[in-house]
């Protein structure tokens, strides 16, 4: 599981500063990257169907929830449009995408744990 | 120059780091022990990648991010801590919602940025760009309908009418035909608004597609809708790091893909219906039609608290499953107490929870355990059949077609190859249930006809406070 993971990370690095070296007009790169994102995509999606498939029905739930604040990684892409170099509307566009990827990851972070936080198992005896 | 190819480097590490504590959250999910902690870590994952983001060179001004960050916290903040579990459907179909806003309006504006840029948005990005607006603008509406009708604001039955599929395969046909024209044209070609035409009614029709979709869909079908939906938010966000070449927002949505994915297959296979069947979206509806067997000349014998109350105290081992009926009186709490009282007696309680009981995967395991009723009291399908024949009586709590004998042995009843709970196994079943109606699938249950099963109507809520009542006056 370690090794998995470990293969995955150092993966997904190598192949990154293969893809971010070299200037982006240089069109062979550009189509190297596009690969390597396709690597990373399938190495995450085996990855995620490995791990999944191991949570027990009994915390389907607070997996949903997990799932989903992680996935308002979106965040990121929002947060580059709200403040780059762009035309102002883009920016409130941005800005709007912000504000709804926040209330997931916040929300989604905060009431996980609070679901989570419920699942107790009998107490011992005394 | 060498500092921004060192702020570029830390934030890849931030990146990488981020992937890894998303994975390694996910993997403390496969345990209730190691679960808090492991989203714990996740959630430090994403603070990362937010501080990453920051630090990104592009970013030039601060003041749109904060307003941004300091609204999204919030509405976010206290929607987290105040919605109440009983509302745990709602909510997550609500943030799959937001979720796919963010996306598409990235979408969107990505898509304007490169047909700026000299060549375009090429190939490649154009099918990221459309498949990522596409599949958010349609989760953005068909959550909101999911919402709708877990909040009862839009009619949990089933919405249908005439040329019903027909109108969806064009509306679905037209979306799909802009998308493969944008990506062959170039995005529409370099000059000229065409593009930009294309683009947005493609996305209109896409966010029509998403209350299509929803619309024919009934109340009980929803762990299936919400788990696909779950699915597409994900893929979307996988897209979206396509377009914009962000390896952390490829992972991240894979994994919410995968998840999602895994997810519907579940609750398809414990409906069940054909995964293909439900990846189209051409669930609900049509069997709604069926209730072949009637019930004409049995008859079913009911019980008052008093008796239920006897057989229960005496019990030695007792297994209830619970369903959307005890969500619906909020009867968690009284059951807890049950389920005490008949531990304070000697007996054995154990909770058998089917995959698709109540609205959505998981569903009856967080009111229970909110409830605090302990985890290790909460048993799945393959865990807890075999142990009905040996149990003294079964109690059903607002539960219906997952009980169906039917699925097992009526090769003609419309839900025939369910995997069911082998309630009938149970020496005696006490069934608590408001009256007569039939469940979602709209067909008889054989189950209430037996002669071991006796019927205990009124509200869940009340009618359970009163046998605890009873059994304590045993």
């Amino acid at each position: 599981m370690v090794t998995t993971l470990l293969t995955i990370v150092g993966a997904a690095a190598a192949l990154t500063a293969v893809a971010t070296s070299g200037t982006p007009t240089d069109s062979s790169t550009l189509i190297d990257a596009q690969i390597v994102e396709i690597y990373v995509f399938l190495l995450a999606a085996f990855t995620g169907f490995q791990i999944i498939t191991k949570v027990p029905p009994l915390l389907h739930t607070p997996l949903m929830a997990a799932t989903n604040a992680i996935s308002a990684i979106s965040l990121v892409a929002s947060i580059v449009l709200a403040g780059a170099e762009r035309p102002l509307f883009i920016n409130i566009m941005g800005m709007v995408a912000v504000a709804a990827a926040t209330i997931n990851v916040v929300g989604g972070f905060v009431i996980t744990d609070r679901m989570l936080k419920m699942f107790k198992k009998t107490e011992a005896p005394k | 120059m060498i500092d921004q190819q060192l702020g570029a480097l830390f934030v890849q590490l931030a990146y990488i780091g981020a992937s890894a504590a998303f994975i390694l959250g996910l993997r403390g999910l496969t345990k209730p022990d190691t679960a808090r902690r492991g989203m714990q870590l996740a959630a430090v994952g994403m603070v990362l990648a937010i501080i990453g983001t920051l630090l990104n060179h592009e970013i030039v001004s601060y003041q749109f991010i904060l307003i941004g960050l300091v609204v999204g916290t919030a509405i976010g903040l206290p929607m987290g801590l105040l919605v109440p579990m009983t509302a745990m459907p709602q909510r997550i179909a609500v943030s799959h919602m937001f979720g796919a806003l963010a996306v598409t309006l990235v979408g969107i504006a990505e898509f304007i940025h490169y047909r700026e840029a000299v060549g375009g948005p090429g190939v490649v990005k154009m099918v990221a760009l459309g498949f990522e607006t596409l599949f958010g603008a349609l989760t953005i509406t068909g959550s909101f309908m999911a919402f709708g009708k877990l909040q009862g604001f839009v009619t949990g039955r089933p919405v249908t009418f005439p040329g019903q599929k027909l109108v969806n395969a064009a509306v679905f046909l037209g979306a799909v035909a802009l998308y493969a024209a944008l990506v062959l044209t170039q995005s529409g070609g370099a000059t000229g608004d065409a593009g930009l035409v294309m683009f947005g009614l493609m996305t209109v029709l896409a966010l029509v597609i998403g209350v299509t979709l929803v619309l024919p869909i009934g109340g009980a079908d929803m762990p299936v809708v919400v788990s696909l939906l779950n699915s597409y938010a994900g893929l979307a966000a996988s897209a979206t790091g396509f377009a914009i070449g962000n390896n952390i927002l490829i992972v991240a949505g894979a994994l919410d893909g995968a998840s999602g994915f895994i997810l519907s297959i579940l609750m398809s296979k414990a409906m069940n219906r054909s995964f293909a069947n439900v990846l189209f979206g051409a669930f609900g509806g049509e069997k709604a039609a069926a209730s072949h067997k009637s019930a004409e000349g049995l008859t079913t014998r009911s019980v008052t608290p008093e008796d239920a109350a006897m057989r229960i105290g005496y019990a030695r081992n007792v297994i209830v499953v619970p369903g959307y009926g005890m969500a619906v009186a909020q009867a968690q709490h009284a059951v807890r107490e049950l389920a005490e009282l008949i531990e304070k007696r000697g007996g054995r309680i154990r909770f058998a929870i089917h995959p698709v009981a109540g609205r959505m995967p998981g569903h009856m395991n967080v009111l229970l355990a909110e409830a605090n009723v302990p985890y290790d009291h909460l048993f799945d399908l393959d865990e807890i059949n075999g142990e009905f024949a040996a149990c003294d009586v079964a109690i059903v709590i607002g539960a219906n077609d997952v009980t169906n004998p039917a699925a097992k042995d009526d090769p003609g009843s419309p839900i025939y190859g369910m995997p069911i709970l082998n309630v009938q196994d149970a020496e005696q079943v006490i069934v608590v249930k408001r009256g007569m109606a039939t469940g979602f699938a709209g067909i008889e249950n054989e189950l209430f006809y037996l002669d071991k099963t006796s019927m205990l109507f009124g509200d869940a809520k009340s009618v359970i406070t009163q046998v605890v009542a009873e059994i304590k006056a045993l």
